[in-house]
């Protein structure tokens, strides 16, 4: 993989040429705690300090509530003019994020292709940045604390400047546009990756064993485990909400006022939502909070291993840190190991 | 298919195709068969599906839901669907003027294994609405007689009026290359002149070999368990037995989640399971 050296001081200057490739998009600070992406009109308002921010990138992508397209009494059904979203340059992804996108690259992707999805995906170049960890990751665990693919530019790290690792076609005209700011990657950048390196590993404070999970899942199903989580839980969703990788929607029609048409759309939805596998005539397949609460640790932990071979989680903390009652995703799945009781 | 609209349609898995209700058949109370022909001719003529298969269907201002389809693709031109009156799409379905526009798309789901299924013999089991699925996997064997060995049919309602597809089936029993047993539990009239009592008492009236036999089974919750338990005293391999299984779906093609049981989803992995498929996924019966 090709890779560069860009000088932190050189870093607004770098930005700046990005500029061109799209609308940038970067983690701002919006509360004393809290991070988002967003748009910022004065480069210094980009915060490069943050962990995670509320909502992971899906937001670009899987919009909260999309048009999917028109209808009308008298003609039917027509997709809506082909929404020329802006193409964005999303600067300053952590790796669990991105590895979030590929996970929904994986779930909008196959036979049927999400054409809402991919048509924003395509736009949407990505420039990673690596971090350390505080006590809610265990992206080491989930094996996402490091990206090989999913960005356009990578950016590490290692004291005075920065380690770019150049991964598309389109990263590379990028660093083109930037040749001036950067140089060759010399020894004494060697050596501070691998100090970079050393010192992220010796920054995690959470792990989590996921080896023969599934199996002990299955072996867990009644688990009273269920029953105490089911208890805590307020079914109230957000877990799903900041999850890089919950993609869940509910369809439903919005009329005009007239009544003679409309459109269909689509909003995030939530398994832990009372009526979400509720079926016409009233039967509710998973009518208690136990049974949706695990069915969505199931989904995660169990379910995505058996259909694509790896867990869907990506240990970004989140469910954990805005979680309303204080769930804990690396305490359940110990639980259920035997490791610990709460 | 090659206007505009079309090609927006073909790359869309979302935008269902115009079509409309030409027919209406009432069967039974809050039931209707509903036949439907796609706008475009092509569709119409070519709607390629498998028994067991479902499509998406919409009622515009009100929304979509899924309907395993009724009709057997031996019958081309136009769609079935058996439809209970039950939630908004479908008090808005019953609510439409003749040859009202609506939306589908599909089909969807894998349909029942007809390939595996030939050159044995076919036992199909409904009860209720049940009859709705199979009755597309009757028509289909029956329309490719010489591709089974023996087919039997066993259907059971609560009384003759709840009977789907009556007048239909009724005129399958002096059939002589179709078993077609035929059940209520209660008759009030007198006028019943097939079987009474529970489908399952059925099964004294017929010869089953289970290594050469497929059971494909739909109907309410209780009637399944007594039907399982049959065939698996009888020595059927729990791989030979089928079942079209019921969820929440609002897309149909893998994405909404709604119709996620572990790692399956109904609507691409199924609707049709094998009793195997069953049991070994908690959740799913």
């Amino acid at each position: 993989m090709k890779m560069v050296i860009l000088p932190k001081e050189s870093l607004p200057e770098f930005i700046g040429h990005l500029c061109p490739f799209g609308e940038l998009h970067v983690p701002v600070k919006v509360s004393e705690k809290s991070y988002a992406f967003g748009r910022v009109n004065d480069l210094s308002d980009i915060e490069l300090n943050y962990t995670r921010t509320i909502l992971p990138l899906k937001k670009y992508v899987f919009k909260p509530v999309d048009v999917m397209f028109n209808f009308c009494a008298a003609t039917g059904y027509e997709t809506t003019v082909e929404e020329t979203d802006a193409k964005r340059v999303i600067f300053g992804v952590h790796p669990c994020d991105i590895h979030g996108l590929k996970i929904l690259d994986l779930v909008f992707g196959g036979k049927y292709v999400d054409g809402y999805y991919s048509a924003r995906r395509n736009k949407a170049a990505i420039v990673g940045m690596d971090c350390i960890p505080d006590e809610f990751c265990f992206c080491r665990s989930t094996g996402t604390d490091f990206v090989d693919t999913g960005f356009d530019l990578f950016l590490s790290d290692i004291g005075a400047s920065y380690l770019v690792r150049v991964g598309t076609s389109l990263g590379d005209d990028m660093i083109r546009a930037a040749d001036s700011l950067l140089r060759e990657v010399q020894e004494q950048d060697r050596q501070a990756y691998k100090r970079r390196s050393t010192q992220r590993r010796e920054s995690f404070q959470t792990e989590v064993q996921l080896q023969e999970l599934p199996e002990i899942m299955d072996l867990e199903y009644d688990s009273e485990v269920w029953r105490r989580v089911g208890d805590k839980c307020l079914s109230c969703g957000t877990c799903s909400m900041v999850c890089p990788t919950c993609y869940c929607y509910a369809v439903f029609d919005e009329l005009d006022l007239a009544g003679g048409s409309g459109r269909r759309q689509r909003r995030w939805d939530s398994c832990l939502f009372k009526d979400y596998a509720l079926v016409a005539g009233g039967h509710n397949f998973r009518p208690d909070r136990d049974s949706r609460i695990k069915n969505r640790y199931f989904h995660k932990q169990r379910g995505f291993v058996s259909q694509h071979g790896r867990p869907s989680c990506v240990g970004c903390g989140r469910c954990k840190v805005y979680c309303l009652v204080g769930i804990d995703i690396v305490e359940v799945i110990k639980e259920l190991r035997s490791e610990i009781r709460v | 298919m090659c206007d505009h609209q079309s090609h927006a349609t073909h790359n869309n898995p979302y935008l269902p195709h115009p079509a409309r209700i030409i027919r209406t058949l009432p069967q039974i109370q809050d039931h209707q068969l509903f036949q439907i022909r796609f706008e475009d001719e092509d569709m119409a003529r070519g709607f390629a599906y498998r028994p067991g298969q479902f499509v998406m269907l919409s009622v515009i201002g009100t929304g979509e839901a899924p309907f395993s389809i009724s009709s057997a693709p031996t019958h081309p031109g136009v769609i079935e669907l058996c439809v209970r009156r039950i939630g908004h799409v479908t008090k808005a379905l019953f609510a439409l003027p003749p040859n009202a526009l609506v939306g589908i798309r599909g089909p969807y789901g894998n349909g029942f294994p007809v390939e595996r299924l030939q050159q044995n013999n076919l036992l199909l089991v409904a009860g209720g609405l049940g009859m709705a699925p199979l009755r597309s996997l009757l028509w289909y064997a029956l329309d490719n007689r010489s591709k089974f060995k023996d087919v039997i049919l066993m259907y059971g309602g609560r009384n003759p009026d709840e009977m789907l597809f009556k007048y239909e089936l009724l005129n399958l029993i002096d059939r002589t290359d179709v078993q077609c047993l035929l059940t209520v539990d209660r008759d009030d009239s007198g006028i019943w002149k097939a079987h009474k009592g529970v489908v399952t008492m059925l099964f004294d009236h017929v010869e089953l070999d289970p290594n050469s036999t497929y059971a494909a089974v739909c109907g309410p919750d209780v009637m399944f368990r007594f039907v399982l338990n049959e065939l698996l005293e009888r020595g059927f391999s729990k791989d030979r037995m089928l079942m079209s299984l019921e969820r929440n779906m609002q897309c149909g093609v893998g994405k909404c989640g709604h119709c996620m049981i572990g790692y399956k989803y109904t609507c691409l992995d199924g609707p049709i399971f094998t009793y195997w498929d069953a049991i070994n996924l908690q959740e799913m019966i």
